[in-house]
């Protein structure tokens, strides 16, 4: 068996790749909803820009799509090269998901992104709306077998445990649909959304500051204002009730997000605090009593568990836990912050002229992205020392590779993807740095902007 | 619970993942060998025609391999959970190789300056080779056989690294290329297609050279290799592949001669598929030799059969889809119009 040293780098390792990865599908799953929304305007009410503000973005959407791709590709034998244990214990139910998961995307993939990408003068507007939406919901799709296997991770269900250790179903449907799965999905969607509406907010911003003028970039603008507006604050509904199932399930993760090492009625809000994993305390705790228990339990003396009510080889690493939680609260807070404020700007007419709500929109295009990558180490980094909670611990999971090949390899990933993904990042950016005009072209058939999968260019469809 | 007893599920689904893998092989295989050959066609231009030639088709070829080992994950763990751990820095390569060439396709015709193109056209190049010698790698690390203890990879660090393996890198490397070169054969024209058809006269001779290495090679690694291959009755089955092989050889040099544009892709598909009934006969009814079987390495039948479902449904469907885009894309690919029929 690998050392813990191995065991902590194999776990950088899938932070990493998987960190890179789900940037992506969650800018596809946002983009791909914002799309269908731009085409159903578009056909709705016959305005230009609707269908320039889908060329324009349309391009990033390949981009974005194929990198996920590629990213993903490694995603599916990570499983195996570092967490062979775990893929030979859990792949019985863990496998089918993903396999689902590969397959849906495939089958997307070949169908209907070509037409998506590269077929509007060629198949009719209804057609290809109905591709745009068929793809939107592939995304979702895709992102809903993923939410699934990661939350019977989290909260197992509908299995058996042979002799030897091994998971085996006995419910495909209490397995699917696991209890934090309900949470889970729409959180994560939710996030997407944000992630994606703040982007979009940070792009129309940039180029009102330029031109105040530009229609579409207002059209953006404002599109995306509302989109803060009305689902920033519906995400902080769905994260308290995700919490509050996580209580349910996983009160050592709550526990650790909170900050709360003892047991007691009227657990405190800790606003500020340094965790010491080793001495089980806080150092520097700047809490407000009684809040934490009011939150997650709804009453003022309710009782919460605390840290040292679990083993201490059972505890999750704390620090992480409660920083990462406090980095997603205060970006969603601060992205609700700005929907509520753009609605009074709104009312007063002034989203449009008021440079500093754009500056402040400009500086906030990451805030998404980042609260996605906070959330999922509060719940990944929280369901540890286990990969499936209370049932089988991460240092079981392993494979037998030592120190110097994790090492190795997750230099060698470093390396790569920061030079891959930083051209494709560098390629979006420049892409989006380019103002909306009116009469946008779609994605130029001259060259192989392709994403994955089988896509028909517009030349191959001429041809017909 | 959904179980399908009436089905030997195990092997329902070898044979399922062993489409996927040859699927791969010769899809992706032509496209790699595309990349390869940027070693030896350094002009712009017919580099442009090259890339042009497989890019409304690489990604979809790609894709099998996330089938191939996504599927691999679903219904055989085990022989996934210690294939991937023995064959760690191979795979990892792999992967790196394909991120570079996949990014590659993409962003070489956007770089803006000269110097930007051939540093994104070395990836292309680098990253189809690399990519291809890891896959040759990897058979003969699983062909040599793979060390289990106790359900876990139980070998050493480069226990893949031996002259085997190096000899089934190099020799899938030259394969691809071969195919590379027959696929320029029967996509382009001019210059570059008579180059292609000189390549492809190197290359063949070169394959076949190495298909007779690899096969002599393969019996003396392990008794029931030598068995299956020269003992009665395994003779019966094997016997066809060489005298297929041969006269697959006898047509592709004749497609050469008369300027035929697809026999001689189409014989250098052939072999492939040959060596590859050649594996199956080989390991066959191991999953992960020398030591676990096809049913040992299956998943329980609730996990086999419930992905069954999806898979009878879908992999149908993208075959479809696949025959059709290359229907689509069928025609000659010059420099200036990209696609033309």
């Amino acid at each position: 068996m690998a050392g813990i040293d191995a065991v902590v780098l194999a776990r950088a390792q899938f932070a990493f790749t998987i960190g890179f990865h789900i940037i992506f599908p969650a800018f596809s799953i946002g983009l791909a909803s914002y799309l269908m929304v731009l085409e159903g305007m578009w056909l709705r009410t016959g305005r230009r820009v609707y269908l320039d503000l889908f060329q324009y973005w349309v391009k990033a959407f390949a981009l974005v799509f194929g990198m996920g791709v590629v990213s993903g590709l490694v995603m599916s034998y990570q499983f195996g090269t570092n967490w062979g244990a775990f893929a030979d214990k859990a792949g019985p139910i863990v496998g089918p998901l993903m396999g689902y998961e590969v397959l849906t995307a495939f089958f997307l993939e070949a169908g209907f992104l070509g037409i998506m990408l590269f077929g509007m003068k060629k198949v009719g507007k209804g057609l290809h709306f109905a591709a745009t939406c068929v793809v939107a919901f592939g995304t979702l799709l895709s992102g809903f077998w993923i939410l699934s296997v990661n939350s019977w991770m989290q909260t197992p269900q509908g299995y058996a445990i042979t002799a030897d250790g091994h998971f085996v179903p006995t419910s495909w449907m209490e397995i699917i649909f696991n209890p934090s799965f309900f949470y889970r999905f729409p959180h994560m969607i939710l996030g997407c959304y944000l992630a994606v509406a703040f982007f979009v907010g940070a792009v129309g911003a940039y180029h009102l500051l330029r031109d105040r003028s530009n229609l579409a970039a207002r059209t953006m603008f404002s599109m995306a204002l509302w989109m803060a507006t009305l689902v920033a604050p519906a995400q902080i509904l769905v994260g308290d009730a995700h919490g509050l199932n996580t209580l349910e399930h996983q009160p050592a993760k709550v526990a650790a997000m909170e900050g709360d090492w003892e047991t007691h009625p009227g657990q405190p809000l800790v606003l500020f605090a340094l965790p010491d994993q080793a001495a089980a305390t806080n150092r520097y705790e700047i809490a407000i009593p009684k809040l934490g228990s009011l939150i997650l339990t709804h009453k003022l003396d309710g009782e919460i568990k605390g840290l040292k009510d679990f083993a201490p080889q059972d505890r999750p690493p704390v620090a992480v836990v409660f920083w990462a939680f406090r980095v997603m609260v205060t970006l969603g807070l601060l992205m609700a912050a700005f929907g509520l404020g753009s609605l009074v700007l709104r009312r007063r007419g002034r989203i449009y002229t008021n440079v500093w709500l754009q500056r402040g929109m400009v500086a906030m295009a990451p805030a998404g992205f980042l609260a996605i990558l906070a959330g999922w180490t509060v719940t990944e980094v929280g369901r540890q020392p286990f990969t499936v909670y209370g049932l089988l611990r991460t240092i079981d999971s392993v494979s037998p590779i030592g120190l110097p090949g994790v090492a190795t390899s997750l230099a060698a990933f470093a390396v790569v993807y920061f030079l891959v993904f930083g051209a494709g990042v560098a390629f979006l950016l420049t892409m989006v740095s380019r103002p909306p005009i009116p009469g946008e072209p779609g994605p130029s058939p001259e060259q192989p902007m392709r994403s994955s999968g089988i896509t028909p260019g517009p030349v191959a469809m001429a041809a017909e | 619970m959904f179980t399908l007893p009436w089905l030997d599920l195990p092997l329902v689904w070898a044979g399922l993942i062993a489409i996927a893998v040859l699927a791969y092989v010769l899809l992706d295989g032509f496209d790699l060998g595309v990349g390869i050959l940027f070693a030896v066609e350094p002009e712009d231009g017919d580099r442009d025609v090259m890339v042009n030639s497989v890019a409304p088709v690489w990604d979809g070829n790609e894709t099998w391999l996330v089938l191939g080992g996504g599927g691999l994950f679903a219904v055989f763990p085990l022989a996934y959970a210690t294939i991937m751990p023995a064959l760690y820095p191979v795979i990892i390569s792999m992967l790196l190789g394909l991120i570079f060439r996949g990014v590659a396709f993409e962003f070489r015709f956007r770089a803006t300056t000269r110097s930007g193109r051939r540093l994104w056209d070395l990836a292309f190049f680098s990253g189809s080779t690399l990519a291809a010698l890891c896959q040759g790698l990897a058979l003969g690390g699983l062909l040599q056989g793979i060390k289990v203890v106790d359900r876990a990879y139980a070998g050493g660090w480069f226990d893949w690294l031996t002259p085997f393996t190096v000899l089934c890198g190099i020799a899938v490397v030259i394969g691809y290329a071969l195919l590379g070169s027959t696929w320029l054969i029967w996509r382009t024209e001019g210059p570059l297609q008579t180059r292609a058809r000189g390549l492809a006269k190197i290359l063949g001779i070169a394959t076949l050279a190495l298909i007779a290495a690899v096969s002599l090679w393969t019996p003396m690694l392990n008794p029931v290799f030598a068995d299956r291959w020269f003992g009665w009755p395994g003779i019966a089955l094997t016997a066809p592949v060489p005298i297929l092989v041969a006269l697959l050889a006898w047509q592709f040099w004749r497609g050469l001669r008369l300027c035929h544009d697809v026999t001689p892709f189409a014989c250098a598909l052939g072999w492939f598929v040959l060596c590859f009934a050649g594996l199956g006969i080989s390991v066959y009814p191991n999953m992960v030799p020398p030591s676990i079987t096809i049913w040992q390495a299956a998943a329980p039948p609730e996990s086999q059969a419930f992905l069954l479902v999806g898979a009878v449904v879908l992999i149908p469907t993208i075959l479809a889809y696949t025959f059709y885009a290359y229907w689509v894309f069928r025609g000659k690919v010059t420099a200036d119009t990209g696609y033309h029929h």
